[in-house]
C-alpha cells in the first residue's frame, strides 16, 4: 500500500502516543513512591527513599506477599499439571468433545471475575452432601489455591499446545523407530521440547496468579490476606499512601521483568496471555 | 517394536505401563484428559450450575442466610426491578465504549507495528505494547486514582494529579474516570490480535488493491478491515467481558460514586443476600456468553 508520507508520520505518532498513554501513568506511580509528601499530587514535593525502607519493617505489607507468593507458587504447580495433560490430550487425539475442551478451558477467564468469583465463592462455602459423606471446602489457603489454579490453567495449556503444534510429530516417531520406549521418548525428546513453553506458561499463570483480586476477594475468607488485597484496603487510606505506591511499584519491578523472560521463553507461540 | 534399550535401562514395572498404553491408546487419553476435565467440570461447570441455583433460594430475612424454601422472587427482582436494570445498562454502555475506544486507538497502533516499523523494530514494540498487562491491575487502576487527582480547596495537599498538573485538565473521579482507566487496562488485550490480523494479511494484497486504483483508505475499509474482523472480534471479548464485571476499578478511580453492575453484585453479596447476588450474576453470564457465541460465529475463537 502507498502510504503518503503524511500518513505514515500519523500513524506513527499515533503509536507513540499509544504508547505514552500506556506508559505514563506507571511511570507517575514509580515516581510517587519517592515522593515526601504523603499525597497524590504531582509533582513530587520532594524525593526519599524512606517509604521504600518502611515498607519492609511494616507487618502488614510483607506477610500478604508472602501469602500471595505461596498460592501463586502452588496454583501455578497445578495449573501447569492440568493444562499440559489437556494440551497432550488436544494434541494427539481426536475424542468426542474435544472442541467443548477448548471451550471450558478458556472459560475461567473469558468470564467476568466477578462471575466465577461469586460461583466458587457460593459452592465452597456450602456444605456438599454426597449421600456417602458431606463435606465443605470452606475458605483459606487451600480455597484460594483451588480458584487461582481454576483460571491459570488455559495460560500452561495455551503455552505447552502452541509449542506442540509447532513441533513435528515425526519426532516422536523417529524416537520410536530408533528404539525408544514411551517413557525414553518422553524424557529424552518431549519433556526437552516442552520445557521452556512450561516455563513461560508456568510464569505467567504466576503472575496471573499473584495479580488477581476479584476472585480473590469473594475465595480467601477472613483470615488470609494476598498483596493485591492489601493495596486495595489501603488505597482508600490516606495515610498508606506512600507505601501502597511503594508495593504498587515494587509490584511492577518484579513482574515486568518476568513477563519479559517468558515472552522470551515462548518465543514464537504466539502470547498465551490471561488477564 | 524391538525390546533393545538403547539409551538407559528400564525396570520392569515401567515396561509394563509402557506396554500397557501401547496396547490400549484410549487408556493414555483418559489418562490425560480425566485430570483437566474432572477439575474444570467438578469445580467449575459445577459451580456455575449451583450459582443458577442458589439464586433460587429464598432469604430467612433474620439470619440472612439462604433457606431451602424455592422462589422465583430473586430472579424477578433482577430481571424487572428498572433501578436495577438500570445498573446493567450502564455497564453495558461502559464496556461497549471501553471496546470502541480500545479499537480506535489499537488500529492505527496495530497497523503502524505490523506494515510501517522496521522489522527490527516490530518485536521490541510489539513487546512494548504488552509488558503493561503485568504491571499488576490494582496497581494500574491505582495509577490512574493518581494520575486523575483534581485540585482541591481544602486538606493537607491542594494539588492536583498528573494530568491536572501537566494538562491543567482532569476529568476528574467520574464516569470519563471509569471509562478511561477501562481502556487503559485492556488496550493492549485489543492491540494484540489486530497485530496477528495483520501479520498473517499478505502485503501483496494491498498492494493488488493499490494497482487496481483504490486509494489507501479505500485498501482500508474494503481490504483490511474485512479481513480483520476475526482478530477485532477475538480483541472485543477481553475489553468487553474484563470490562462489564469489573468493580474494582469503578471503586478505585472514582471513590466508590460510580455503581456498575460488578458493585451491585459485590455490595448485595456483602449486604449479605446470597441469593439475590446469585441473580444478578446471571446478567453478566447471559451476556457474556450471548457475546461469546455471537463473536464464536464472527471467527473469533481461531483469533484468539
Amino acid at each position: 500500500m502507498n502510504l503518503s508520507r503524511a500518513a505514515r508520520w500519523v500513524l506513527r505518532g499515533a503509536t507513540w502516543l499509544g504508547l505514552a498513554f500506556l506508559y505514563t501513568p506507571l511511570i507517575v506511580v514509580a515516581v510517587l513512591s519517592f515522593n515526601t509528601a504523603t499525597s497524590l499530587s504531582w509533582p513530587p514535593k520532594g524525593l526519599t527513599l524512606d517509604w521504600w525502607r518502611k515498607a519492609w519493617k511494616v507487618d502488614g505489607p510483607s506477610d500478604a506477599l508472602v501469602n500471595s507468593l505461596q498460592v501463586a507458587v502452588v496454583a501455578t504447580i497445578i495449573a501447569l499439571l492440568l493444562g499440559t495433560l489437556a494440551a497432550f490430550a488436544m494434541q494427539r487425539f481426536t475424542f468426542f468433545g474435544r472442541s467443548s475442551l477448548s471451550f471450558l478451558l478458556v472459560l475461567p477467564i473469558a468470564l467476568p471475575g466477578i462471575v466465577t468469583a461469586v460461583a466458587l465463592q457460593n459452592s465452597f462455602s456450602r456444605t456438599i452432601d454426597l449421600g456417602l459423606f458431606e463435606f465443605r471446602i470452606g475458605f483459606g489457603f487451600h480455597s484460594l489455591v483451588i480458584a487461582h489454579a481454576t483460571f491459570c490453567v488455559v495460560v500452561a495449556y495455551n503455552n505447552v499446545i502452541a509449542r506442540l503444534r509447532r513441533s513435528s510429530a515425526n519426532l516422536l516417531e523417529a524416537s520410536a523407530d530408533l528404539g525408544a520406549h514411551a517413557s525414553q521418548t518422553f524424557r529424552l525428546v518431549t519433556f526437552p521440547l516442552v520445557r521452556s513453553a512450561l516455563l513461560a506458561g508456568g510464569i505467567l499463570a504466576f503472575a496471573l496468579s499473584f495479580d488477581e483480586i476479584i476472585v480473590t476477594t469473594f475465595t480467601a475468607g477472613s483470615g488470609f490476606e494476598t498483596l493485591p488485597q492489601w493495596i486495595f484496603a489501603n488505597i482508600s487510606r490516606p495515610n498508606n499512601v506512600p507505601l501502597v505506591n511503594v508495593m504498587a511499584t515494587f509490584v511492577m519491578l518484579v513482574s515486568i521483568p518476568l513477563a519479559w523472560m517468558a515472552q522470551r521463553l515462548s518465543d514464537g507461540d504466539g502470547i498465551g496471555t490471561g488477564r | 517394536m524391538s525390546e533393545r534399550t538403547p539409551v538407559g535401562g528400564h525396570s520392569a514395572p515401567l515396561r509394563g505401563v509402557n506396554r500397557l498404553f501401547r496396547r490400549h491408546r484410549r487408556l493414555g487419553l483418559a489418562a490425560l484428559l480425566t485430570p483437566p476435565v474432572f477439575w474444570l467440570v467438578v469445580i467449575y461447570i459445577a459451580s456455575l450450575g449451583l450459582l443458577i441455583g442458589a439464586a433460587m433460594f429464598r432469604l430467612d430475612p433474620r439470619s440472612h442466610k439462604p433457606t431451602t424454601e424455592l422462589t422465583t422472587e430473586n430472579l424477578r427482582t433482577a430481571f424487572t426491578d428498572w433501578d436495577f436494570v438500570n445498573v446493567v445498562v450502564r455497564s453495558v454502555f461502559v464496556a461497549a465504549t471501553v471496546t470502541v475506544l480500545c479499537l480506535v486507538i489499537a488500529l492505527p497502533m496495530a497497523f503502524y507495528i505490523s506494515k510501517i516499523a522496521k522489522p527490527w523494530a516490530r518485536r521490541g514494540l510489539i513487546v512494548a505494547v504488552l509488558m503493561p498487562l503485568w504491571a499488576g491491575y490494582l496497581v494500574k487502576g491505582y495509577a490512574w486514582k493518581a494520575m486523575l487527582r483534581p485540585a482541591s480547596k481544602f486538606g493537607i495537599d491542594k494539588d492536583g494529579g498528573f494530568l491536572a498538573s501537566v494538562f491543567g485538565w482532569t476529568p476528574g473521579f467520574g464516569m470519563v474516570a471509569v471509562i478511561l482507566a477501562l481502556t487503559y487496562l485492556w488496550l493492549p488485550y485489543m492491540v494484540l490480535p489486530i497485530y496477528a490480523g495483520l501479520d498473517r494479511l499478505p502485503p501483496s494484497l494491498l498492494d493488488a488493491s493499490g494497482d487496481l486504483g483504490a486509494r489507501p483508505l479505500r485498501t482500508f475499509r474494503s481490504v483490511i478491515v474485512p479481513m480483520l474482523v476475526p482478530s477485532i472480534a477475538a480483541g472485543s471479548i477481553f475489553t468487553f467481558s474484563l470490562s462489564l464485571g469489573d468493580y474494582i476499578v469503578p471503586k478505585v478511580v472514582t471513590e466508590g460514586k460510580i455503581r456498575l453492575l460488578g458493585n451491585l453484585i459485590e455490595s448485595t453479596l456483602l449486604a449479605p443476600n446470597q441469593p439475590l447476588a446469585a441473580a444478578f450474576t446471571l446478567w453478566p453470564l447471559m451476556i457474556i456468553i450471548t457475546y461469546l457465541i455471537g463473536m464464536k460465529r464472527l471467527g473469533a475463537f481461531e483469533s484468539l
